[in-house]
C-alpha cells in the first residue's frame, strides 16, 4: 500500500501511459495505415502496375493555395481509406449472432495491440526505459496474448452464420493450433542462449555478444557464437514461417483466402468492424516483426550507435535514434512480409497441416536439443 | 497411340521448396526494381497524358458548329440534323436574318442551337446530313459537367469548340 501512495508509483503510471499513447497512436497506428499503403504500392510494382499515386492531402480545404502531394504521390490514401471506413454503413446482417458478432472485431484488434506492451522498442529516453511493461515473462506473455487473437477470427466465423465465414473460422483455429507449437518451440533456442524470457535481457545479451542472427555486429565473434549461429538460423527460419501463419499472411492466409472463401471470416463484416479486422491483421504483423527483431536482430541496437543513457539532450537524441533504428528494422521485415505475400501462392490445406505438424514442429524440437547440446559442450 | 507421361522424380532440392521460393522472390524483386527504376512501361496516366495525338482523322468526338472564313455562321437552320438525330439531342430555334445584314441573302440562321451532350451518341449523322457542312464531329471526347444544364451545349459553346472551317461547301465546289 505504501508503494501505491508513493510518487514512484504515479511516475510509473504517468510514464507508462505516455509510452502507451506514443507507441499506439504516434507509431503503430500510422505505421499500420502506411503498411497498407506500402502493400498496395509494392504489390503494384511487383505486378508491373503503378498503384495508388493520386491522393494527396487536400490542404486547400484549410485555406492553402495548392494541395500537398509529396514525392511519391498517393500518400493521402490511408487517410482517405480511414475516412471512407468511418463513413460506410455499418451493416449487421439479420442472421448473425449479434453479441459475438460485435465482440469478434474487438478480439481481433485488442490482443495484437496488447502484445506490443512487452516489446522494448527503444533503449531509454530521459532515464525511462522504452518498454511499456518490462515483464520478466515477456515472451510467454506475448505468446499467451497472441493466441487469444485467434478467438477474434473463430468467433467472427461462427457468429457470422454463413458457410464461408464458418469455413474460415474452422481453418483458422486448426491452423493456429498447428503453428503455435512450432512458434513457441522455435523461440526456445533463443531463450536457452540468452538465459532469460525478459525481452530487454535478450537485447542486452545481443548487445554484449552480437546479434543472434548476425554475430559479426560485435567485432569478430568467438567460435562458440559461430557454432550457435547454425541452430539460431534454423530457429529464425522456422520462427518466421510460423509468424507468417500466426498473422494469417500469405502463403498461409487460409482463414481469409479470398479466392475460395470470398473473404473468409470477415465476409459478413462491413465498415469499421471490417476495418478493425484489417487493423488487427496489420498490427499483428507489426507485433510479429517486432518480436523477430527483438529475438534475432538485436532489437533497437545498431553497431556504433550508443544507447540513450547519456546525460541530458545527447542521451535523449540517441534514445530517439534507437527507437528509429528499431522501427526501421521492423519496416524492413514488414517489406519482407509484403514481398513474400505477392510472390508465393497459397498453400493447400493439407499441405499446411503437413508442414506445420510434420516439418516445422520436428525441426524446432530437434533444434532445441541441438542448441542445448552445443551450449552444454562449449561451456 | 497411347501417350505415357513419366511421373517426374523430384530432387532433394525440389522437395524442400526453399530454393524455388528464393528464386520466386528474386523474380518479384526484379520486377519491383525495374518498376521503381522506371524501366517498366506502364499505362498512360490519363488526365496528364492523353491519346490525342494518336487519334485518327475520322474520330467522332463532340459535334460542333463552324463558321466560314468570312466569319459567317455556316448553319442555315434547315433543321435536317435536328430531324435525323437518333436520340433527339439537337434543338434548333431558327430566325430570319434581318434585311440590313450583309448576309441577308442567306435568309435563315439559328437563333439558338442546343445539343444535349447527355443524349448525344456521337453517331455523326448530323455531320453526314448537313447540306451546308456546318456541323462537324471534332476530337473532344471528355465532355464533363457537374449539372445537367452544363451538359447542354448552346450556340456559343458549339462555335467555341468548332472554330473556323475554310473552303467552299461541297455542293458549290466545282471540283466536286
Amino acid at each position: 500500500m505504501a508503494f501505491l501512495n508513493s510518487p514512484d508509483f504515479w511516475f510509473l503510471v504517468a510514464t507508462s501511459l505516455a509510452k502507451t499513447i506514443f507507441l499506439i497512436f504516434l507509431v503503430v497506428l500510422p505505421m499500420v495505415s502506411y503498411t497498407v499503403y506500402a502493400e498496395r504500392r509494392v504489390s503494384a510494382a511487383i505486378q508491373d502496375r503503378t498503384g495508388p499515386n493520386r491522393v494527396g492531402f487536400p490542404i486547400t480545404l484549410l485555406g492553402f493555395k495548392k494541395d500537398f502531394s509529396p514525392f511519391l504521390g498517393g500518400l493521402g490514401q490511408p487517410v482517405a481509406d480511414a475516412v471512407k471506413f468511418l463513413l460506410k454503413e455499418d451493416f449487421v446482417p439479420a442472421h448473425v449472432n449479434k453479441p459475438y458478432f460485435w465482440l469478434a472485431p474487438c478480439l481481433a484488434m485488442v490482443p495484437s495491440i496488447v502484445v506490443l506492451a512487452a516489446i522494448p522498442f527503444g533503449s531509454s529516453f530521459l532515464g525511462v526505459p522504452m518498454v511499456v511493461a518490462n515483464l520478466d515473462v515477456g515472451l510467454l506473455y506475448i505468446f499467451a496474448i497472441a493466441s487469444v487473437g485467434v478467438y477474434g477470427i473463430v468467433l467472427a466465423g461462427w457468429a457470422s452464420n454463413s458457410k464461408y465465414s464458418f469455413l474460415g473460422g474452422i481453418r483458422s483455429s486448426s491452423q493456429m493450433i498447428s503453428y503455435e507449437l512450432g512458434l513457441g518451440l522455435s523461440a526456445v533456442p533463443v531463450l536457452l542462449i540468452c538465459g532469460s524470457t525478459n525481452l530487454s535481457n535478450i537485447i542486452t545479451y545481443q548487445i554484449q555478444h552480437g546479434w543472434l542472427l548476425f554475430p559479426f555486429t560485435h567485432g569478430i565473434p568467438e567460435w562458440r557464437s559461430l557454432l550457435l549461429w547454425i541452430p539460431v538460423f534454423i530457429a529464425f527460419v522456422t520462427f518466421t514461417i510460423c509468424m507468417f501463419a500466426e498473422t494469417n499472411r500469405l502463403p498461409f492466409d487460409l482463414p481469409e483466402s479470398e479466392t475460395e472463401l470470398v473473404a473468409g471470416y470477415h465476409t459478413e463484416y462491413s465498415s469499421m468492424k471490417f476495418a478493425l479486422f484489417f487493423l488487427g491483421e496489420y498490427t499483428a504483423m507489426i507485433a510479429g516483426s517486432s518480436l523477430i527483431v527483438v529475438l534475432f536482430l538485436g532489437g533497437w541496437h545498431f553497431p556504433l550507435i550508443p544507447d540513450g543513457s547519456g546525460p541530458g539532450i545527447i542521451g535523449a537524441f540517441w534514445g530517439v535514434v534507437n527507437i528509429t533504428v528499431f522501427f526501421a528494422k521492423v519496416a524492413v521485415l514488414l517489406f519482407v512480409f509484403i514481398w513474400v505475400r505477392w510472390t508465393l501462392p497459397r498453400f493447400r490445406y493439407d499441405q499446411l497441416m503437413k508442414l506445420g505438424w510434420l516439418y516445422i514442429f520436428e525441426i524446432a524440437l530437434v533444434n532445441i536439443f541441438l542448441t542445448a547440446g552445443i551450449l552444454a559442450f562449449t561451456k | 497411340m497411347a501417350y505415357v507421361v513419366e511421373r517426374p522424380t523430384l530432387t532433394w532440392k525440389e522437395k524442400i521448396y526453399l530454393p524455388s521460393i528464393v528464386a520466386g522472390l528474386m523474380t518479384t524483386l526484379k520486377h519491383l526494381r525495374k518498376m521503381w527504376a522506371g524501366e517498366t512501361k506502364v499505362l498512360m496516366q490519363y488526365p496528364e497524358e492523353k491519346w490525342d495525338s494518336h487519334m485518327p482523322e475520322h474520330y467522332r468526338g463532340a459535334p460542333t458548329l463552324v463558321t466560314d472564313n468570312h466569319e459567317r455562321e455556316r448553319c442555315v437552320a434547315c433543321q435536317l440534323c435536328e430531324f435525323i438525330c437518333p436520340p433527339r439531342a439537337i434543338t434548333i430555334t431558327p430566325e430570319e436574318i434581318p434585311a440590313d445584314s450583309k448576309w441577308a441573302k442567306v435568309e435563315k440562321r439559328p437563333k439558338q442551337f442546343k445539343i444535349d451532350m447527355i443524349r448525344c451518341i456521337y453517331c455523326g449523322m448530323c455531320e453526314e446530313v448537313c447540306p451546308e457542312q456546318a456541323i462537324f464531329l471534332r476530337k473532344d471526347y471528355a465532355i464533363t459537367g457537374t449539372t445537367r444544364e452544363e451538359m447542354v451545349h448552346d450556340k456559343k459553346k458549339l462555335y467555341e469548340l468548332g472554330g473556323v472551317f475554310d473552303g467552299l461547301v461541297h455542293k458549290w465546289n466545282p471540283l466536286k
